[in-house]
């Protein structure tokens, strides 16, 4: 077993720093205080590859691995946790397009959603149907060549902004569940789309979540992403890799805490000596340090088993997920309590990493729901004897 | 044309210096490393000047241990189409100074016959700002330091240099050394696909016995120290206590 990092991951992890430092890190500020949503440098994040990590190399995309995936957008959120949140979804998004759309559909979107041309959006929440997102009603009914989609998706990061929602609705009868929903790729000016209004949030400010209803909006059958009543499953797929997205983002977010925690416990002083001279808070600070290093290294061997084509990896993703988004916001709010008042005003970026980091533990499934799909294999055969 | 670029592995500019407890040297153990800034900018101008159609060929050389071999692929990454690194070893690859990099380079710019070679004016972590002179001193080639912009006409170049108080110019015959200064240029940042592609850019490896250069240091150094804290400030009331600080505290006019 070896733990090291490779020098091509090396040089990974070395662009997204550079990058993020060039892009990100003096903006995310600005773009979190009037909610601005960056598509000119998200453009730029396209052209430099960010946007294609894990698509095949067949396909126009990078091919790296999911590992890399995740030591990236660790990087990257060091800058800016949420513009780089929205980076993640739009991979997962394009990823879902690249292994189930036809090569026609694949020509005529994936070349653009990769420069970052084209932005997408992934649409399976529902104002009815959130944690069971098997339950959802949006319907899509054929109509000869044509799908006709109805119905309303709820919490829809970068909705209104974006050109391609990728659409899980239902194709089968009202009690199909889980087998009776499709995925399809919906040009998101298609006739018939209508969006909300942005979503006044607590965090992710740099990205707009939106309502977006349907109504009898058509869409041309060879837009389908695999098969009918495949989408759900497309769906979970496609969270698999967004959950480890979305808790690098978590981890980026801690260590830039953490990071900021250690020079300011060594910059102040109280009492006539630095704060970093009280065992207490270097205590406070060891333990930030080791959860995260847990959390990490939780991330990553997740990520190795999604690589590996491993059955129990969806298991180990949600509990990478559940156990890193955890942390990386305790760690972002231990900072925030280090750094005093001074935490709490937005002069300094503790109080926007607890803002950012928060909604890691609701979103691609509540933490709730990873303990759920946790439990649904520890209860089945063979999970927990495979764990050691 | 072809354009050799020398590019060194330093202590990343974003990093905490922190001074050994011995004072021996500034402490490097698990210190972010990355290209010194300077040599950026002149891997930057050297891609900038293949990519107008001046250069046909641009080659990255650094002189330092196995590692620099990561700031190697970042100028492969960049534009460069391949790299040369003279390795040294471990032990004595800190101390290598400005004036064998020089003769390391000298050597390599005799092999490679560049029509120019484009250097940063210093290098972050020791400041020394020597190398590209000492290069032209060795080459006996023209020289145009802290270039503030650089223009190929024909078989001559025009650098801008950044000198106290203004610019000056001056014309130079190719080939020539150049050194970059801060306003050159705005490097770029590597691109993923450009960082899968270095890898199957050529990067040959080379010795100072090889090359017949002696690099054991001649100098010694004796002690490193960090700069004094900055103390807090004090408001003064009048200008005439301004003036008697200046005198009798700080003693800078009299
Ligand atoms: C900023 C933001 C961006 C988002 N972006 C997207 C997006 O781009 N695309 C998209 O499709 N969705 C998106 N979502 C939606 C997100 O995935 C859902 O909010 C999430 O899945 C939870 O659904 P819900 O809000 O309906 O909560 P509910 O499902 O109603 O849950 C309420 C609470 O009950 C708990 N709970 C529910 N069921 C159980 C159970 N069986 N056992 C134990 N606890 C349970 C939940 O964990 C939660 O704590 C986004 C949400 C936010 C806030």
């Amino acid at each position: 077993m070896d733990f090291s990092l490779s020098d091509d991951q090396k040089a990974l992890q070395q662009a997204a720093a550079d990058f993020t430092r060039a892009e990100f890190a003096e903006n995310a500020a600005r773009w979190d205080a009037e909610s601005y949503f960056p598509v000119d440098v998200i453009k730029r994040a396209g052209e430099a590859g960010f946007l294609s990590i894990y698509i095949p190399e067949e396909h126009g995309g990078l091919g790296l691995s999911r590992l890399d995936a995740a030591l990236i957008f660790e990087q990257l959120s060091q800058g800016c946790i949420s513009t780089t949140a929205y980076l993640t979804i739009h991979n997962m998004a394009s990823w879902m397009i690249a292994m189930w759309g036809s090569e026609a559909l694949r020509e005529q979107w994936l070349p653009r959603l990769i420069s970052g041309e084209l932005l997408a959006s992934y649409c399976l929440t529902e104002p009815g149907s959130g944690s069971d997102a098997a339950s959802l009603r949006t319907k899509a009914v054929r109509q000869g060549d044509e799908y006709v989609l109805s119905g309303s998706k709820m919490f829809i990061s970068g909705a209104g902004e974006t050109d391609v929602l990728v659409v899980m609705a239902r194709t089968g009868g009202p009690d199909s569940g889980a087998g009776g929903i499709s995925t399809f790729l919906v040009p998101a000016d298609s006739a018939g789309i209508e969006y909300g209004k942005n979503e006044d949030k607590m965090g992710w400010k740099s990205q707009p979540t939106r309502l977006v209803s349907f109504d009898e909006v058509s869409v041309p059958a060879a837009n389908r992403l695999g098969e009918e009543g495949e989408g759900f499953k497309l769906a979970m797929k496609g969270l698999d890799g967004g959950r480890l997205n979305i808790a690098s983002c978590s981890l980026g977010a801690a260590q830039q805490a953490l990071t900021l925690s250690r020079d300011y416990l060594m910059g102040r002083k109280q009492f006539g000596r630095e704060l970093a001279s009280f065992q207490a808070l270097q205590f406070k600070l060891a333990d930030m340090a080791t959860e995260l290093t847990a959390a990490r290294w939780m991330v990553r061997q997740a990520a190795w088993r999604l690589d590996q084509g491993d059955p129990e990896a969806t298991a180990h993703c949600a509990m990478a997920k559940r156990f890193a988004t955890d942390v990386g916001f305790q760690v972002c709010n231990e900072a925030l309590q280090l750094h005093g008042g001074y935490g709490y005003i937005k002069e300094y970026p503790l109080e926007r990493l607890v803002r950012d980091t928060r909604v890691h533990q609701i979103l691609e499934g509540t933490n709730e729901i990873m303990r759920v799909i946790v439990a649904r294999r520890l209860l089945a055969d063979g999970m927990i004897e495979s764990l050691q | 044309m072809k354009i050799l670029v020398a590019v060194k592995r330093v202590i990343d500019y974003n990093v905490k210096i922190r001074v050994k407890p011995d004072n021996s040297d500034v402490d490097l153990t698990n210190v972010k490393m990355a290209m010194n800034p300077f040599c950026e900018i002149a891997v930057e101008e050297a891609v900038r000047l293949k990519e107008r159609g001046v250069a046909s060929e641009v080659v990255a050389v650094t002189v330092g241990p196995k590692a620099a071999q990561e700031q190697l692929r970042t100028a492969l990454a960049l534009g460069a189409d391949r790299a040369i690194h003279i390795n040294t070893s471990a032990e004595t690859d800190e101390k290598v100074e400005s004036l064998a990099v020089a003769k390391l380079l000298q050597k390599v710019v005799e092999e490679e016959q560049p029509q120019l070679v484009i250097l940063g004016k210093q290098a972050i972590d020791t400041d020394n700002n020597q190398t590209g002179q000492m290069l032209a001193a060795l080459t006996g080639l023209p020289q145009g330091t802290f270039a503030s912009e650089v223009k190929v006409e024909g078989d001559k170049l025009q650098v801008t240099r950044e000198i106290d108080g203004g610019l000056q110019t001056v014309a130079l015959s190719l080939p020539a050394i150049v050194t970059t200064d801060l306003r050159l240029n705005e490097p770029r940042y590597a691109k993923l696909p450009d960082i899968m592609k270095a890898k199957k850019k050529p990067l040959a490896t080379q010795t100072p016995a090889e090359l017949g250069v002696e690099v054991a240091s001649k100098v010694t150094l004796l002690k490193v120290e960090s700069p004094a804290e900055r103390q807090g400030g004090i408001k003064v009331g009048s200008v005439d206590e301004l003036v008697e600080k200046l005198k009798n505290e700080a003693k800078v006019i009299s």
